[in-house]
């Protein structure tokens, strides 16, 4: 379409610096230009990092020029969801609580971006703490749809995935505790990967749900998902919970996936994700039957299993991760870091910790503080967070005997398209269920994929491949096929953002 | 104002149950679960990380070595060590805790079911371990500008966090009936017991006036053939002694509390050294539900067996064993070797006696005059600037007449201000027997020449007046005879 530098996907971006064609700062000012210009409309970023862009563009450049050898993404800038920790640029997790907190430390995965010299162009709104499915929960603002700016772009990764949509970063990094990378991709039309629990170090990212929370890529692609999936993945001592095992290699699968053959390959269609599921709208399981219709075509075959247990997923989901986060949360109080409320020389030390906490935490946060709570308290632990991890261990169960049958689960990524903004709000439920399709998943441990598959009444679908715990690469390799039967979405679909 | 019954009054109308937690810091290099240095008494805050911090996104890995010590302490108290075993969050606000829960282990701890046999004035009391695990310490808070660091009346609170994440173990008893009049003794011995135990593996220093070992003691009491009552636990109890008095303090309150026909709150109390009382700390009657649940940010451990009896291999000599064997080694009586104990003399007056010391003369030069020098400083008796090899030495030139016990306690002058070993202090500040035969007959006969009225009663056979004309000798001499040998002396001139 054009020779615009926003408009070209990261791998080939990354050529044309290796090869001389383009240098990181003309690629990492293309993309801060392009934030300058739209972003007042879109508000995707919490912060900039001009400076520190084009200060890591020179290096990557003067790397490049003096033949390093450089890692596959070299040069590409990047944009990172502001809960995930990086020296010395402001991290707030989008929330009232961290305003103003400069961390000392860089969180695993930012390192490792850092050392494949990767520009981070700055970081992106969220939910606050990334608890929510609309972004609408960050303290400092909407992020809008690129596609329709009346609508959400997904939650709680919603600025990562405008980012991308809006063509104002090649890449971004996302984290994923019940759908917060994969549902933002589906409606914002971006290719967005939660990998395998503990295959991405959680070192640096602020916890929600430790048990759930996984950070991984957003990007316009399948293939360029799987390149900054391998420069943020593998084992990392920091982490207890990390796998140590080698990467699956996932770029393979991509370039693998995008020849269009898929002969061999059996894929499960969840019985309880689709049949009878009132749940989803019709323009989105209909793109989504399109797509099976398109994998089928590869030499896919199609097999439908039943997961009798996810649906009970979604519940468990909403008692696991609060319980979690009501721990996780308890660390902001004032005493240490961030915000301090009520320290008037006259109040008492517990009484500033108190009011630190009703001050800082926006009303999502709070719900699920509480909610949490009363999951972990006597007399109620039992019957709510001990009967959640049971039914985790049946999804676990569900998932391992789907895998005994077929190589990758398939389903759509969310029941619904982009909602307007306000349209869920009095209606949480409603809200929630827009992790139905994704949050098993993250239940289980193993690795989800959202691909863009066409439009609904104008508004992006995402089709879901969820593959084995470390069984990435199908995952990948599937996606990767059905892309190569879509128009590119962003290319040539996307409306123009037009700037403020 | 309390009311106390005496002891005896309360012993005779009602029965204790003793329970104990104690909390041992590990003297590992690290902390619990970070990299930093666990050495006391740095700088505040030198010693932290994003970890123990608790800054945004950091997350803990447990400390191998911290492990490995808390599985000896299990193996050494006769615990069974867990197969498969993990940490738990125990969730509470407090300033001094940086993640506002502590990470310790709930329903599944590394060590269960153990015991330790205490002697107590000669019967022997078994107290049953019920597990053994490990948590990390929190930080310490300081309050500024009210009274005595109080938090009331404060203007300003500062918080330390080197010790926060430092390994802590926690090694609970089950109930201890059936122990009577001697329940103070008993708690008492067993504190002593278990740090003993615990210094002999080498995995804390356990000294409880540092607070690397502290007791939580609980009591309760009962009339005889009744339930156990209502228990109290007086917290943070930081000396062998304090552990013994607040268990008679606590049967003495409580047992007036239940004679006046008064309930005894479960309740959390904290001790006075000063007073040797009890006062009432948190009510637990709004009892705090910590809401455990298993730490999702740590693997599960599952300490292999080969392990485990790897390490059992490595257990030394279980502390009561030993002492039994040094004691008749020594030949020293119950009560003797209970002072060895109590000064915590055992090693040192081992060490002695391998450097050829006689077995008597370590035992008298530790537990006398050493461990006065030790209680005149207020250190401790194996950091006094003398080496066992030291006092054998010393010890050898009594027994070969070079020196006697006056010369030998300037001697340790000498040695404890740096000027060098016993003979070179000795031969420095000429501290040498005089035993020239001569000399020491001259002196004689100045003395008997100058105190005419004690000889003559020497000469009319009360031997005992020869303490004047001894003292005379050696202050002529400058104390540098040996007062046997001036006696005997005296007594041939005169008799």
């Amino acid at each position: 379409m054009s020779d615009r530098i926003i408009d070209k996907a990261a791998a080939e971006l990354a050529a044309d610096i290796r090869e001389g064609r383009l240098t990181s700062v003309e690629v990492t000012t293309a993309f801060l230009d392009r934030i300058d210009a739209v972003d007042g409309t879109v508000g995707a970023f919490l912060h900039v990092d001009r400076e520190g862009a084009l200060a890591a563009a020179r290096e990557a450049d003067a790397a490049v020029a003096a033949g390093e050898s450089v890692s596959p993404l070299a040069g590409v800038p990047i944009a990172v969801k502001d809960v995930v920790v990086t020296k010395g640029l402001p991290t707030t997790a989008a929330s009232k609580i961290l305003e103003g907190w400069i961390p000392p430390y860089d969180a695993t995965i930012v390192e490792r971006v850092k050392a494949a010299r990767m520009p981070i162009l700055g970081k992106t709104n969220l939910d606050e703490f990334a608890m929510g499915s609309s972004t609408e929960f960050s303290a400092y603002g909407r992020t809008a749809n690129p596609w329709d700016t009346g609508r959400i772009p997904g939650g709680s990764g919603g600025g990562s995935a405008a980012a991308v949509a809006a063509k104002m970063a090649p890449l971004a990094i996302g984290t994923d505790t019940g759908g917060s990378i994969r549902q933002p991709s589906a409606v914002t039309g971006t290719f967005g990967a939660k990998p395998t629990y503990g295959s991405n170090s959680r070192y640096g990212v602020i916890a929600f749900s430790s048990s759930l929370d996984t950070p991984g890529p957003v990007s316009r692609n399948a293939l360029d998902a799987a390149l900054l999936h391998e420069v943020i993945s593998g084992h990392d001592p920091r982490d207890s919970t990390a796998v140590d095992a080698p990467v699956p290699p996932v770029a393979e699968a991509a370039r693998l996936g995008a020849t269009g053959d898929l002969s061999g390959v059996t894929l499960g269609v969840v019985t309880e994700l689709t049949a009878g599921s009132d749940a989803a709208e019709p323009g989105v399981v209909e793109a989504y039957r399109a797509g099976i219709d398109q994998l089928v075509k590869l030499g896919a075959q199609i097999r439908e299993v039943s997961c009798p247990s996810f649906v009970h997923a979604l519940a468990a989901y909403y008692l696991i991760a609060p319980a979690e986060a009501s721990s996780n949360l308890a660390r902001y109080d004032g005493v240490r870091y961030g915000l301090r409320a009520g320290d008037d020389g006259e109040r008492g030390l517990e009484e500033v910790m108190s009011l630190t906490r009703e001050v800082g935490f926006g009303p999502e946060v709070k719900r699920r503080i509480l909610l949490g709570t009363y999951a972990l308290s006597a007399g109620y632990i039992d019957r709510f967070y001990g009967q959640a991890q049971k039914v985790r261990t049946l999804v676990k169960r569900d998932f391992e005997a789907a895998f005994e049958q077929v190589d990758a689960l398939v389903s759509p990524t969310t029941p619904f398209t982009a909602f307007k903004f306000g349209e869920h709000s009095e209606d949480l439920y409603r809200m929630y269920l827009a992790d139905l399709y994704t949050v098993p998943a993250n239940l289980y441990g193993g690795p989800g994929v959202s691909v863009p598959v066409g439009l609904a009444e104008g508004l992006p679908v995402g089709f879901q491949v969820m593959g084995p715990v470390m069984g990435d690469d199908i995952a990948y390799r599937v996606a990767a096929a059905l892309e190569s039967t879509q128009e590119p979405l962003l290319a040539d679909t996307a409306p123009e953002i037009e700037g403020k | 104002m309390t009311r106390l019954n005496t002891y005896d009054a309360a012993m005779a109308a009602y029965e204790p149950v003793l329970g104990i937690e104690t909390h041992i810091e590990l003297d590992t290099n690290t902390k619990m679960f970070c990299g930093c240095s666990t050495v006391f008494g740095a700088e505040p805050n030198t010693q932290v990380c994003p970890v123990c911090l608790a800054l945004p996104g950091a997350l803990p890995v447990a400390n191998k070595a911290a492990v490995e010590a808390t599985i000896k302490i299990g193996l050494a108290l006769n615990c069974s060590i867990a197969e498969w075993t993990r940490f738990a969050r125990k969730n509470y606000f407090y300033p001094d805790m940086p993640k506002n829960f502590q990470t310790s282990q709930h329903e599944e701890p590394l060590c269960e079911d153990g015991f330790v046999d205490v002697v107590v004035d000669g019967e022997s009391h078994r107290i049953e371990i019920e597990r053994v695990h490990l948590e990390e310490d929190t930080g310490k808070t300081l309050h500024v500008g009210g009274a005595a660091g109080r938090i009331h009346g404060a203007t300003e609170s500062l918080v330390d966090y080197n010790r926060a994440g430092i390994p802590l173990v926690e090694i609970v008893t089950r109930p201890v009936p059936g122990t009577g009049a001697l329940a103070p003794e008993v708690a008492r011995a067993y504190a002593a017991e278990l740090r003993d135990i615990v210094r002999s593996l080498g995995v804390s220093d356990v000294r409880m006036e540092q607070g690397s070992m502290r007791c939580d003691v609980n009591v309760s009491l009962n009339r005889p053939g009744e339930e156990w009552g209502t228990r109290t636990e007086t917290k943070n109890v930081n000396s062998l002694r304090s552990v013994e008095r607040s268990v008679r303090y606590e049967i003495r309150r409580q047992s007036a509390l239940l004679d006046a026909g008064d309930k005894i709150l479960q309740e959390t109390r904290h001790f006075h050294e000063a007073t040797g009382e009890t006062s009432p700390g948190r009510s637990k009657e709004e009892a705090t539900d910590y809401r455990y649940f298993p730490e999702p940010d740590l693997a599960v451990m599952e300490p292999s067996r080969a392990w485990v009896e790897e390490l059992r291999a490595t257990l030394p000599e279980p502390p009561r064993k030993r002492r039994e064997r040094l004691q008749a080694a020594w030949a020293l009586g119950d009560k003797e070797m209970q002072s060895v104990v109590n000064a915590d003399a055992v090693e040192l007056i081992e060490a002695t006696i391998a450097a050829g010391s006689s077995a008597s003369g370590a035992v008298k030069w530790w537990l006398g005059e050493l461990s006065r020098r030790a209680n005149e400083s207020g250190v401790e008796l194996d950091a006094l600037d003398i080496a066992p090899s030291q006092v054998a030495e010393l010890q050898g030139m009594v027994d070969d007449g070079r020196l006697n016990d006056k010369l030998a306690r300037q001697v340790i002058d000498g040695v404890l201000s740096g000027e060098g070993g016993p003979a070179e202090v000795a031969a420095a500040r000429g501290l040498e027997v005089v035993s020239d035969t001569g000399a020491l007959e001259a002196a004689v006969d100045e003395a008997i020449a100058a105190n005419p009225d004690a000889a003559d009663k020497i000469r009319g056979g009360k031997h005992a007046a020869a303490g004047a004309l001894i003292g005379a000798v050696m202050k002529s001499t400058k104390g540098q005879a040996d007062a046997g040998t001036v006696r005997r002396i005296i007594l041939d001139k005169l008799s």
